[in-house]
């Protein structure tokens, strides 16, 4: 419950997220791709990217321990409209399936899970302002989390692109 | 969260006793403890307290997991316009026993409900049960089980009412009446109250019957029917020219036909025929538009529902298709009352903020005879006896809070103190996205302005009393 609670602690995030481009943020995109499009902002080169059975996907940084966290296109279109989403604040410890976020359309409200454990370095601050961001492009400037990964090999259990899509209802 | 567990569970009684839904919902009673998005997307049953997952997913039968736990294999009840849902691209989930169209390919949930208020959407609401009442004692039933004051309303004028309990005049479901004639009576009751409403008329109607002889009461269930409502500002416009002004023998000009009044016309179909049966057009709805609520019969037509919906779609920059998920939303923003979350048994009229629905001579104590009359007759006389107020709310930006958040008095904001809880909740999309709820408040928290905190994921957000509806009512009535 203890990790459910800080996750949900939105406020001292905004104020980190509202600061503009501080260098600690890293890569961010000095333009934008056009709504609907893949955005490819942190590494042009083939990247890990998992998915579970919650419909997110986490995605590696090439050679690196970092990786975004977001909610699959299925699950985006399949909830709607997003209206609001919430973020983790920086420094957030989360475990394998807890929180990092929340993600709330008109009709439902639905928590966004960690499928690896890790330290949050940011939520996506275009989201606070343009939370559709996520239906125009979930699994590119519509991603959620960005975490320092504990163990990268946790990712080998997750699934691929292709058993995610097996999961999937046709 | 003790204190959490507690509430819900004394809210879920009432709703385990009250399984009734025009929109879907998910089931609290649910032993899946980890629902996130997987089930979110499946519309899946909400989740209990242990772990605050998916909260409000739209649709779903409450208590379905109770009501049809013996039979949770048997297929969904289809209406007669399933195969056209599904020719629409529908996402159709389970609702009240029925397989009902969510939403429709075309527009998403947001898209559909602005498309209501600017424009014209057709509901399908065939799931609903249509009633026939008549015979020498059809009003006299009809006025113990229900506060209204039928014997004043003229023939084709109706009102909404509620079926009331015998003894607690609590709300066993609530629908709208309509006078056909001096002794028939229609109305249509909610399809997740269809077994409880069943019984309830039945034990009343047995009784009368025993009284007063068989042939005192004449009840139909019109399984026959198909029920679409057509809402919105183009709807009169869109059904005017379908009107077939030969075959009808009642006024074929619907500028006339007011709001809670209703005519029998034919309509004109695609090959220019009349129809073979009238439609039972009323001039209401549940979005807070204008708009016609049309039964439609299949007796020698089964296709006529089909043909009538085709023929309302045909200028795709009036009329479209929606489904649940604004059907909610729009009858959230108008302020109406949606059975199983807002009113339940657990309410009599006057609790759940409805008491006009007691007819102004039904009154006096002397008289009344009406189920609940001793209960609720002291609750309209002095509201100040009421325990609790439905009221209207608006949360500060943010997550929205939804059904089964608590509701706080922040007078000392370090120890804030349970005061209510939300029944219906959602970001309202003809307002921007601001957070619009429904709740049940303490009396003395229920004035408009007052200021309180709502629990959304532990953590308190501001919220103020508001009056209802957010969206004004722009029903046609006479100038």
């Amino acid at each position: 419950m203890a990790a459910v609670a800080r996750s949900i602690r939105p406020s001292a995030f905004r104020a980190l997220a509202q600061r503009p481009l501080a260098p600690s943020l890293g890569a961010a995109p000095a333009f934008r791709f056009p709504r609907g499009t893949r955005s490819f902002s942190q590494s042009p080169l083939a990247q890990v990217k998992k998915y579970t059975e919650s419909h997110e996907w986490i995605e590696l940084a090439d050679g690196s321990n970092i990786a975004k966290i977001g909610i699959t296109k299925y699950a985006a279109n399949s909830l709607g409209d997003v209206v609001f989403v919430e973020l983790p604040e920086a420094d957030l410890e989360v475990g394998a399936g807890e929180p990092v976020g929340a993600v709330e359309s008109v009709k439902s409200a639905s928590d966004v899970l960690s499928p690896v454990a890790g330290k949050v370095i940011r939520g996506n601050a275009v989201l606070e302002d343009d939370a559709k961001t996520i239906n125009a492009s979930a699994e590119g400037d519509g991603w959620i989390a960005e975490i320092e990964v504990a163990d990268v090999a946790e990712l080998d259990a997750l699934l691929d692109e292709a058993a995610y899509n097996e999961t999937l209802d046709h | 969260m003790s204190s959490v567990r507690l509430f819900k569970k004394s809210v879920d009684l009432v709703a385990a006793r009250a399984a009734a839904f025009n929109a879907p919902r998910a089931s609290i009673g649910s032993t899946v403890l980890r629902r996130e998005l997987s089930s979110a997307l499946r519309a899946a049953p909400r989740t209990p307290a242990t772990r605050i997952t998916v909260r409000a997913v739209i649709p779903q039968v409450r208590n379905q997991a109770a009501r049809y736990a013996s039979s949770s294999s048997e297929p969904l009840a289809k209406t007669q316009l399933y195969d056209l849902h599904q020719a629409h691209g529908a996402k159709m989930v389970p609702f009240a026993g029925y397989s009902m169209p969510l939403q429709y390919a075309d527009l998403s949930h947001v898209e559909s409900h602005a498309w209501t208020r600017e424009k014209a959407s057709l509901f399908d609401v065939s799931h609903m049960v249509q009633h026939q009442l008549s015979g020498p004692g059809a009003l006299e039933l009809l006025m113990k089980v229900s506060p209204s004051s039928l014997d004043k309303l003229a023939p084709n004028t109706s009102t909404l009412s509620c079926l009331l309990e015998q003894g607690t005049g609590g709300i066993i479901d609530d629908t709208v009446i309509t006078r056909r004639g001096e002794d028939s009576f229609y109305f249509v009751t909610n399809a997740g109250r269809r077994a409880e409403d069943l019984a309830f008329l039945g034990a009343e109607i047995d009784a009368y019957r025993s009284r007063h002889g068989m042939d005192s009461i004449k009840w139909d269930i019109l399984e026959d029917r198909a029920l679409v409502a057509l809402q919105g500002p183009l709807a009169a416009s869109a059904l005017q020219p379908l009107i077939n002004t030969s075959a009808s023998t009642a006024s074929t000009d619907l500028s006339t036909l007011y709001f809670g009044q209703c005519r029998e016309l034919y309509i004109t179909l695609a090959d220019g025929s009349a129809s073979p049966s009238p439609l039972l057009i009323s001039r209401t709805g549940y979005t807070g538009e204008d708009g016609f609520e049309i039964s439609i019969p299949t007796s020698g037509a089964a296709d006529l529902p089909e043909q009538v919906v085709n023929l309302l779609l045909k200028d795709s920059n009036t009329v479209r298709l929606a489904g649940l998920a604004a059907r909610d939303s729009l009858r959230l923003e108008a302020g109406m009352c949606l059975y199983g979350h807002d009113i339940s048994t657990a309410q009599t009229p006057p609790d759940a903020a409805l008491g006009w629905v007691v007819g102004r001579d039904r009154r006096d104590a002397a008289t009344a005879t009406f189920n609940g009359a001793s209960v609720i007759l002291p609750q309209v006389a002095s509201p100040k006896t009421l325990k609790q107020r439905r009221v209207g709310l608006t949360v500060e930006k943010g997550s929205p809070a939804r059904e089964g958040a608590i509701v706080v008095d922040l007078a000392d904001p370090a120890n804030p103190v349970e005061v209510g809880v939300v029944t219906s909740g959602l970001p309202s999309p003809s307002l921007g996205g601001i957070n619009i709820a429904m709740a049940y408040v303490k009396n003395g928290f229920h004035k408009k302005g007052t200021e309180l905190g709502v629990k959304v994921r532990n953590k308190v957000r501001k919220a103020t009393v508001v009056g209802m509806p957010w969206i004004e009512s722009k029903f046609h009535r006479p100038s």
